[in-house]
């Protein structure tokens, strides 16, 4: 990486890139600034309100504070309990897929394919397989006397929500960890396999160095996306029962394209978009921190 | 990685437990809506097509189903184009601000959607864009170009050097070396960009019925729209959804041996 050389002609490839992603970065990005530090009366007029839409925000006494509060630990507990599940769950089911075979890309396209479902149709499926009087989910679990219930018990919401989120993207963290066990060469197996070390130290010692890189590919991808889940819990849920499975997305669409309350919206989606880098910038220095003193 | 009895089960139940929605969707799609208030049913006991008969006999879902593969495929021919030159230079040059740039590209893959739906609404709205394919495909050019310069810079960076600068020596120019040598060495990993492109543009939903109002409503507003109807027609959004399913199937069928490393980004 080090001896690449200095070439400032190299501007020019990126030019189509930059003009591409500025168009569809930069102006709306500048459109919200703008109106994160504006007021409106209506008809086209705004005047300059300073801070005030900020301190709004974060000021957990007001009305908006509050619910922005609110929907930021709602989202970031989500966040915290897919990646729980997920991250483990992945990890286990890459390791139990053979090597090679037939078997292998049967697997791989079928666990790949609920990626490929519009995020609607996912919700659409959860819609139908979670009712308890259509959906073998929700009748099974009604079935076994459970209290299960989408649209009145909030619990029953955010279980769902969950489920939902294991089964669509787990599929990720399978492909991307058999991807780093594949790079994994035979003769570490055998070596191991000479010493007589445990299944569980070949894990540890072999395999999980392995998959670090990959981790924190998939870690940094699973927590951006459940971050700003939107699209499955408005049309499974719609946000409730009451506001339980209401997510900081949902509550932004509400309050920018329902409301059309502009200055809230826009301090929101900035301080919105700076925690998720935040986290992402914080997650991948500490990663990279301890690769390079494991490697040093 | 040793396959054992107990591997074959984790694997089959797993498989199993994912493929049940997509499964009971199906099931869903090939009943009537009287048969399926009727009672829960494993199978469709009276299988019939008349839903996917409903749907393709409907200008407004064929025209959808057009737009949608319209503007994926639009947003995927731009993206790997404008990508593939940037991620070369990404992976082989220095240059004034590369890792700031490079930074910057990333952090609009962090940025929700919901972000984006009003000002891209109000932005392409002003250009005259709104409602029209082309809002949808350069809207998600937001996520997908920084992805597939991600990508790509993987995949480039497995080609040895010493192959550019042989190509040199042997007096090729840049564009013939670029096109003729460079891009057949990384065909796996174009496919594979172009797959990804496909599949955040086919599957995301809330920029594309932001943008869009009656010409070039995508399938997810219509099946939205059947939502609000009088009463749910479980069988035909059930047909609709088998149907969205068909073409992200059948791409994934020829990418299927390089998929996992593409998910690595090309880095394994």
């Amino acid at each position: 990486m080090n001896h690449k050389p200095l070439n400032n002609r190299a501007w020019f490839f990126v030019l189509p890139v930059l003009a591409f992603v500025m168009f569809s970065s930069i102006i709306p990005a500048m459109t919200v600034v703008n109106y994160s530090v504006q007021d409106t009366m209506g008809a086209n007029s705004f005047f300059w309100n300073g801070d005030q839409w900020f301190r709004d925000l974060l000021d957990p006494s007001t009305e908006i504070g509050a619910r922005f509060n609110d929907a930021l630990f709602r989202t970031l507990a989500f966040s915290l309990v897919a990646l729980a599940i997920e991250v483990p769950l992945g990890i286990v089911i890459a390791l139990n897929l053979p090597r090679k075979g037939k078997a292998v890309g049967v697997s791989l396209v079928l666990m790949a394919l609920p990626m490929l479902i519009p995020w609607n149709v996912v919700g659409t499926i959860w819609q139908i397989f979670t009712r308890a009087d259509i959906g073998l989910f929700g009748a099974a679990l009604t079935g076994l006397g459970l209290h299960y219930n989408v649209t009145e018990d909030a619990v029953s919401a955010w279980v769902t929500i969950v489920v939902i989120d294991v089964w669509h993207w787990t599929p990720l963290v399978i492909l991307l960890s058999y991807a780093g066990l594949r790079a994994i060469p035979d003769a570490f197996y055998q070596a191991a396999r000479i010493d007589g070390a445990s299944r569980w130290a070949i894990f540890l010692n072999i395999e999980l160095p392995k998959l670090q890189k990959v981790l924190v590919i998939a870690v940094l991808l699973r927590f951006m996306q459940t971050f700003m889940i939107y699209t499955e819990p408005v049309v499974v849920t719609g946000g409730g029962p009451g506001s339980a499975t209401t997510f900081l997305s949902i509550d932004l669409v509400k309050i920018a394209l329902g409301q059309v309350d502009l200055g809230n919206a826009a301090a929101m989606s900035l301080v919105y978009y700076l925690i998720t880098l935040t986290v992402c910038w914080v997650f991948y220095t500490i990663m990279t921190q301890i690769e390079r003193r494991r490697d040093a | 990685m040793r396959q054992g009895y107990a591997s074959k089960i984790v694997l089959t139940v797993y498989l199993v437990l994912l493929m049940l929605p997509i499964y009971w969707l199906i099931n869903m799609s090939l009943r009537t809506n009287t048969d399926i208030v009727s009672g829960l049913a494993l199978w469709p006991h009276h299988p019939t097509l008349v839903k996917y008969v409903e749907i393709f006999n409907d200008p407004s879902w064929v025209n959808a189903f057009g737009v949608s593969l319209t503007y994926v495929a639009i947003n995927t021919v731009i993206s790997v184009t404008v990508a593939l030159p940037a991620a070369y230079a990404f992976n082989r040059y220095h240059f004034v601000g590369d890792k700031h740039l490079f930074f910057w590209l990333l952090t609009n893959l962090m940025a929700p959607a919901a972000v984006f739906a009003m000002p891209f609404f109000q932005l392409y709205y002003a250009v005259g864009l709104f409602d029209t394919v082309w809002a949808v495909a350069l809207a998600h050019c937001l996520f997908n170009v920084p992805l597939a310069v991600w990508i790509l810079e993987g995949f480039v960076s497995g080609v040895p050097r010493e192959i550019d600068e042989t190509a040199a020596i042997d007096g090729y120019s840049f564009p013939h070396f670029f096109i003729r040598i460079f891009l057949p060495l990384i065909a796996n990993g174009v496919g594979v960009t172009a797959f990804f492109c496909f599949m955040f543009s086919w599957v995301e939903e809330l920029l594309a019925t932001t943008l869009t109002s009656s010409n070039a409503l995508p399938f997810a507003a219509v099946m939205t729209r059947s939502y609000s109807a009088a009463g749910m027609d479980w069988a035909l959004l059930s047909a609709a959804g088998v149907l969205t399913m068909v073409p992200g199937a059948v791409v994934i069928w020829f990418v299927r041996n390089h998929i996992a490393k593409g998910f690595a980004l090309g880095r394994v």
